[in-house]
């Protein structure tokens, strides 16, 4: 019964290709994003980092910018 | 007009949903993937070969989506002058690539045991192929113009191009002899695929549907961050 279940009548090698094919596609594009979005948060915290107070004042008057930064840290 | 649809204030949703879309995902493709592997039956013709389906249907259905919505939201974001529209367009797109090679590969795949080929010039397999040019033009052209007025332009007009395509992909199995089978689900005539089979093929295309939702939050997110690390270096 499990074997049958796994030869596929003898298609087993195009399905599971097939799935393994998008799932791979699925891995590495959730990778490159999640590495692109981690790159462009540090980038922003150091940058702001960088920042004299006034200016680290002013751009934490943002909403947007506070919630970068949170969102960092609690990665 | 478009005050929904500031990056401030959705920056608020898309920064905090990717990790509950991730685990929807993971829990709608575990059950997507069991029904599809084991538990829905063989096709009385193709037999085990049919499970190919649900991977190349919904991947070839979100490809064209997505296509069809990047389209839409270029051509609103030149008519009202809305940046974000442009940017909700670009984060889209690259699930809509990768979903499209996807929809290319395991056809090819299928084909083989089906057809006795991996590929075939034909009608439909043809259209997806040039959807990909279309799609690629689209990505390629994000990373080639520096100025944003010319890259609007131009992404909007292949888009354009492209969407002239989609009815192609469409109706070629009904305007011309092709390998490639007609479609079995219809919305307005009846489907002459089994609920056995539909089921699972709709779970699967749910599972892709939030993959594609989650990579746009991210990549929607990664784009704000951009923009604002710009802004830092004007302060």
């Amino acid at each position: 019964m499990i074997n049958e279940i796994i030869s596929m009548n003898g298609y087993e090698a195009y399905v599971i290709s097939a799935f393994s094919f998008t799932l791979l596609s699925f891995s590495a594009l959730y990778l490159i994003t999640k590495t692109q979005f981690i790159k462009e948060q540090d980038k922003f915290v150091a940058k702001f980092g960088s920042l004299n107070s006034e200016k680290a004042k002013s751009a934490k008057s943002q909403r947007i910018n506070k919630e970068i930064l949170a969102d960092a840290t609690n990665n | 007009m478009f005050k929904f649809f500031e990056p401030n204030k959705i920056f608020q949703i898309t920064s905090k949903a990717p990790k509950y879309v991730l685990l929807l995902f993971i829990i709608v493709l575990s059950i997507g993937l069991t029904e599809a592997l084991f538990l829905s039956p063989e096709d009385y013709k193709q037999s085990d070969a049919v499970r190919i389906m649900y991977v190349h249907v919904p991947a070839a259905w979100i490809s064209l989506g997505i296509f069809t919505s990047v389209t839409f939201l270029s051509i609103f974001g030149f008519i009202f002058k809305n940046k974000n529209f442009f940017l909700i367009a670009k984060s889209l797109a690259p699930s809509g690539f990768v979903f499209n090679i996807i929809a290319l590969v395991t056809g090819a795949i299928w084909g083989k045991p089906t057809w006795g080929t991996w590929w075939a010039w034909d009608a439909r397999i043809t259209s997806m192929l040039i959807l990909l040019l279309f799609y690629a033009m689209y990505l390629i052209s994000w990373r080639i113009y520096e100025t944003e007025e010319k890259v609007f332009k131009i992404t909007t007009f292949i888009t354009i191009l492209g969407i002239i395509n989609v009815p192609i992909i469409k109706y070629s199995v009904d305007w011309w002899n092709t390998l490639h089978q007609p479609a079995s689900i219809n919305i307005l005539s009846k489907s002459t695929i089994h609920s056995s089979m539909l089921y699972p093929l709709l779970i699967m295309t749910a599972a892709f549907a939030l993959f594609s939702l989650l990579i746009f939050l991210m990549k929607y997110n990664t784009e704000l961050i951009k923009i604002k690390n710009k802004g830092l270096d004007r302060l």
